[in-house]
This record gives structure tokens, C-alpha cells and sequence, in this order.
């Protein structure tokens, strides 16, 4: 009665354990380096804050507006999270709402909430904090049209994120879920454009302070504006391609050998991937899907060093 | 409104109330890998674990239906497999002609779109139960117990503690707004009269951002005052809790029993 779910809360049993844990190792690794900056930047004080604004997020999107026909357009909040709180404390604070979400409401499931957290807190705080940040010194009119697109992307991004965790486990079609999904979101981001837009003007116009511009350093975003313009590209070039073309980006997962990931048994879990030296065995294929776990683990630490020294 | 107008915990005294919170965490979480790792159309797996799920039920003294009631939320989200049952090549079934294509269930596609409904089924009533069973609190101090960082589960603890309070401020601003957001009065739908309420949608999606943004501002200047308030009471860092929670034999067992039949589940699952 107070809760109108999102529809990209992944229930348990959409995602293989593949797919799932492969998001949470790279969700949980973004959420170490979160938390350790966090630590190190922020005192004590800060984390009332970000419960007290975690609350705000949550309480924010059941502040909807009617569109038409007994629908009505509300906020998901990742993009303005992170932009009034900054990247780190915006991806807690998400990561929090999407937990709670999920224990409390069973909205979005437990072995799968490291894709929805990965789909709806840390993709949407990148690409808000990243794109509003590269204009931090333009006119107001510019952050806000920023701002705008920003939000339009991040809810593009969690679908078409959410589109091919759910394609990589054999739970949907390529070619049906993507135009579908995006569809649908390209309309839910526009509310979510309209109401971050206004939020951030309203913020401007009566507390320009909370929107301190030189909390931060100008070094400090530049690692965030490279990660926000690279994701938003991701999304921007991918989507047309895999809405037109989508054998075409079949063919390129099949010759990756991410294609029917999660189609299978469990002990298939990749079912070209079998260590020789054990044969064809279930224990093989195990063995071989941790390597692959860990191997993904390796390479997302490494990235999150780079951003880390970067920023 | 109440505080505990969000709370899923029923208050009851049985076995599953009184385990240690961690081992309710724990088999739930086990519980749900389980059914992850069950291949697809494990029929006799799939009953056991239903099995267990009604004997959890029982055990809990809500009734042998409680998850299954509550167990609905998950369904709107079968939407997204339907495709399934069309897309995996197999004997054709049944055939049907919509918008001028020819749909085609094949048995493996339905084989396929059966498990992933049953494996989100099952899965959603663990996590259903084990709110029910299981105080809020007590089910942040198990995270923080199974190394969650800190930071993390203290977040939650104060989205959990000003959910309801924040809550209230939303409902007083959109009671604020629908009286005076000029209604088109004696219309006899409320959803009309809201949507003709104001100007068009995108005055009415500016008029619902400005109202997120006085959110914030509330939210914002609170949080300042409970956290000098929380100073003066002598925090320092770190939330107590009252329950001591320790794992006692009765945990154990249960642990060992509950991963027992997980276990036992896999077997059929596979043989």
C-alpha cells in the first residue's frame, strides 16, 4: 500500500549462480574501495547522514506524480543520490535502500541483490556523479540539462545491465528483452530526468551550499567523469546495436564463450570450459567456474586500484 | 503512522523465533543457492525443498500456508522469462498466431519456464519466513555477526529506524499537495481528479522534483539534529543491542540439519 515496486528489482531464481556471483564479487569489490574511502574521508558524523538520507531515498520515490490512464511516474534516486552526496556515500546509501528492499519487501531477491545493486546503486551514482561532475564549473542551466540526461542514462543503463544479466542466464530472449526493457525505461527515465531536474533546481535555488562545489578537490572527479562518460558510451552505443542487431551480439558473446552461461545444468556451468586434466567431470566444470570467478575478481581489483589512484 | 507500519515481523513464541538470527540468515541464504544449483526440471528436488519450506512453516506457528499467501510479489516479474518458452528449440507443443507471427512452446522451453518460476517461488518464501520470524534488528546484528562491514549495516539500521518518520513527512507533503493542487471538484474517480489536477505532466513531474527536494532539505536538517542528540546521549561510533545472541547447542543442530536436507535436496536433484 506504500510500496510500489520497481520493475527492476530481480527476484531469486531469474539469474543463474553464475551470473549472480559474478555480480556480487564485482559489486562487492566497488563496495570495499566505497567503504574505505568513505572511512578515510568522512568522520563518524557523516553515517547518521547517510542512514538518515538512505531513508530520504526510499522515502522520495513513494512521492510519485500521475502521468495518465491511473499510471504514475516516480523516482528511482541513484543519479541524485549521488549527486547531492557524493559517488562513495551515494553508492551506500543505495546499496542500503536496495538491501532493505530486499529483506523487508522481498523486493529483489538475496542471491541475486549484487546484480541489483550493482543495476540500481553503483552504475546510476557513476554515470550521475561522473556527468554532472564534468560540468561542475558551466551555468546553472547546463548542470541541470546535464543533470537531466544523467538521470535518463542511469535508468537506461540499470535496464540494459538488468537486460543482459538476465540474457547471459538463459532467462530471456536477446532479441525480445532489450527492446522491451529499454522501451519501457526510456519513458520511466524520463519521469526520472524530470523529477532529479527539479529536485537539483529546488536544492539550488534554496541551499546552494549543501551543493558545495569545493568540498572536493577538481582532481578528485576526474577519475569519476572518465568512469561516468565511458559507462554512459557503453550504454549509448550498445543499446542501438544489440535492439537492431541482437544475433549480431549473440555472435559476439558466443565467441567470448558467454553464451548459455546459465542455460544448463550447474555443473555446465560454462560449458566449454573443462579443465583437461580432470576431464569432462562435474568437478571439472566447478573447478573451472571458480577460476573464471576468480579470474573476473582479479581483473575488477585491478580496475578498482586504477580508479582508485586516478582519483 | 505506527512505527511498525512497514514491520513484516509477527510476533509468536516457536522454535524458528527463538533460533539465533544467524543461523536463520544462514539457512535461508543456503536454502536459495540450493535452489539455484537444482538443474531444470528436478520435479522430485524441487517438491522436497517444498517440503522443507512447509516444514519451516510449521515450525514458525504461522500456519502451513503463511509464505505461500504472501508469496505472490515475485510473479510480475515472470513476464520477463515468457520468452523462454518460445526460444529454446525443442518438440513443438502448442502453436499460436499473435500480431501476425506464429508463437511456437516447445517442451523444453516449458520445461525451462516452469523451473525458473518454481526456483523463484521457493526462493521468495525463505526470504518471506525469514522476515516473519526474525526482528529487524536482530537481523542487522546477524549480518554485522557474518562480517557485513560496519558501516553498512549501520546505515541500515537508521534507514530501518527513520523509514517510518520520513515516511509521515512524505505522506504530510502529498496530503499538502492534493489539497491544494487545484482539483477539479465532484468528479467521482479520485484518479481523475488527480490527474486533472494542476497543469499538465510536466508542471506536475517539476511540482513532485520540488517536492523531493524539500525532502531532502527535511531529511537533511534532521539528520543533523538526531546526530547532536545522538551526541548527547553519548555516542561514540558504534549502535548497541540488548540481545546477546548466542549460538547455542539448539543452533547448531539445527544448522547441521537444516544443511543436512539441503544437501539430501541436491542428491535427488542430481540422481
Amino acid at each position: 500500500m506504500f510500496y510500489s515496486p520497481a520493475p527492476l528489482h530481480i527476484p531469486d531464481g531469474f539469474l543463474s549462480l553464475l551470473v549472480s556471483l559474478v555480480c556480487w564479487v564485482v559489486t562487492a569489490l566497488t563496495l570495499g574501495a566505497a567503504i574505505s574511502r568513505t572511512n578515510k574521508s568522512l568522520g563518524e558524523r557523516q553515517i547518521p547522514l547517510m542512514g538518515v538520507m538512505a531513508a530520504f531515498i526510499f522515502a522520495a520515490q513513494m512521492i510519485n506524480f500521475p502521468v495518465a490512464g491511473g499510471t504514475s511516474g516516480h523516482l528511482l534516486g541513484g543519479a541524485l543520490a549521488a549527486i547531492v552526496l557524493g559517488p562513495w556515500a551515494g553508492m551506500l546509501v543505495m546499496t542500503a535502500v536496495i538491501a532493505v528492499q530486499a529483506l523487508l519487501f522481498q523486493d529483489g531477491g538475496l542471491l541475486v541483490m549484487g546484480a541489483n545493486i550493482l543495476n540500481m546503486g553503483l552504475v546510476t551514482a557513476a554515470i550521475g556523479y561522473g556527468l554532472f561532475r564534468s560540468v561542475s564549473g558551466s551555468s546553472k542551466t547546463v548542470k541541470l540539462g546535464v543533470a537531466g540526461v544523467a538521470a535518463w542514462l542511469s535508468v537506461m543503463a540499470g535496464a540494459l545491465l538488468t537486460s543482459l544479466q538476465l540474457w547471459l542466464s538463459g532467462t530471456s530472449q536477446l532479441g525480445i528483452v532489450i527492446p522491451a526493457m529499454l522501451g519501457v525505461h526510456a519513458l520511466i527515465g524520463l519521469g526520472e530526468a524530470l523529477i532529479t531536474v527539479s529536485a537539483l533546481a529546488f536544492i539550488l535555488q534554496t541551499r546552494p551550499d549543501l551543493l558545495g562545489e569545493g568540498s572536493e578537490s577538481a582532481k578528485a572527479g576526474k577519475g569519476w567523469i572518465l568512469a561516468g562518460g565511458l559507462i554512459s558510451l557503453f550504454v549509448v552505443f550498445l543499446s542501438p546495436f544489440a535492439s537492431a542487431d541482437p544475433d549480431g551480439l549473440e555472435r559476439v558473446a558466443e565467441n567470448l564463450g558467454f553464451i548459455g552461461a546459465g542455460q544448463s545444468a550447474p555443473f555446465e556451468i560454462i560449458p566449454d570450459y573443462t579443465l583437461p586434466f580432470l576431464g569432462e567431470t562435474a568437478l571439472s566444470t566447478i573447478v573451472a567456474g571458480a577460476i573464471g570467478i576468480a579470474v573476473v575478481a582479479v581483473i575488477s581489483l585491478l580496475v578498482g586500484r586504477g580508479m582508485k589512484a586516478r582519483s | 503512522m505506527h512505527f511498525d507500519a512497514f514491520d513484516r515481523y509477527h510476533d509468536k513464541e516457536s522454535f524458528l523465533h527463538r533460533l539465533d538470527p544467524r543461523v536463520k540468515v544462514l539457512v535461508t541464504v543456503i536454502f536459495i543457492v540450493s535452489n539455484a544449483l537444482l538443474p531444470d526440471g528436478a520435479w522430485f528436488a524441487f517438491g522436497f525443498a517444498w517440503l522443507f519450506l512447509l516444514l519451516c512453516n510449521l515450525l514458525s506457528k504461522l500456519g502451513y500456508a503463511y509464505s505461500l499467501k504472501r508469496s505472490i510479489i515475485a510473479l510480475p516479474f515472470a513476464l520477463i522469462a515468457i520468452t523462454v518458452l518460445f526460444s529454446i528449440p525443442g518438440k513443438p507443443l502448442s502453436s499460436f498466431h499473435f500480431l501476425g507471427i506464429t508463437f511456437t512452446i516447445t517442451d523444453a522451453g516449458l520445461l525451462r519456464f516452469v523451473s525458473i518460476l518454481i526456483r523463484s517461488w521457493l526462493s521468495v518464501q525463505m526470504a518471506i519466513l525469514l522476515v516473519a520470524v526474525t526482528r529487524f534488528p536482530d537481523l542487522i546484528h546477524a549480518l554485522e555477526h557474518l562480517r557485513v562491514p560496519a558501516i553498512l549495516t549501520t546505515i541500515i539500521a537508521f534507514l530501518y529506524r527513520y523509514l517510518f518518520v520520513l515516511t509521515d513527512e512524505v505522506f504530510r507533503l502529498l496530503r499538502a499537495r492534493e489539497s491544494r493542487s487545484g482539483a477539479v471538484t465532484g468528479s467521482k474517480r479520485r484518479l481523475e481528479r488527480v490527474e486533472r489536477s494542476g497543469r499538465g505532466v510536466l508542471w506536475r513531474a517539476k511540482i513532485a522534483g520540488n517536492m523531493a527536494g524539500q525532502l531532502f532539505l527535511r531529511s537533511y536538517e534532521r539528520s543533523d539534529r538526531i546526530y547532536n542528540a545522538m551526541l548527547a546521549r553519548g555516542y561514540a561510533g558504534r549502535l548497541y543491542t540488548l540481545n546477546p545472541h548466542e549460538m547455542k547447542s539448539v543452533d547448531y543442530y539445527a544448522t547441521a540439519f537444516a544443511i543436512a536436507v539441503i544437501f539430501l535436496m541436491q542428491w535427488i536433484g542430481r540422481f
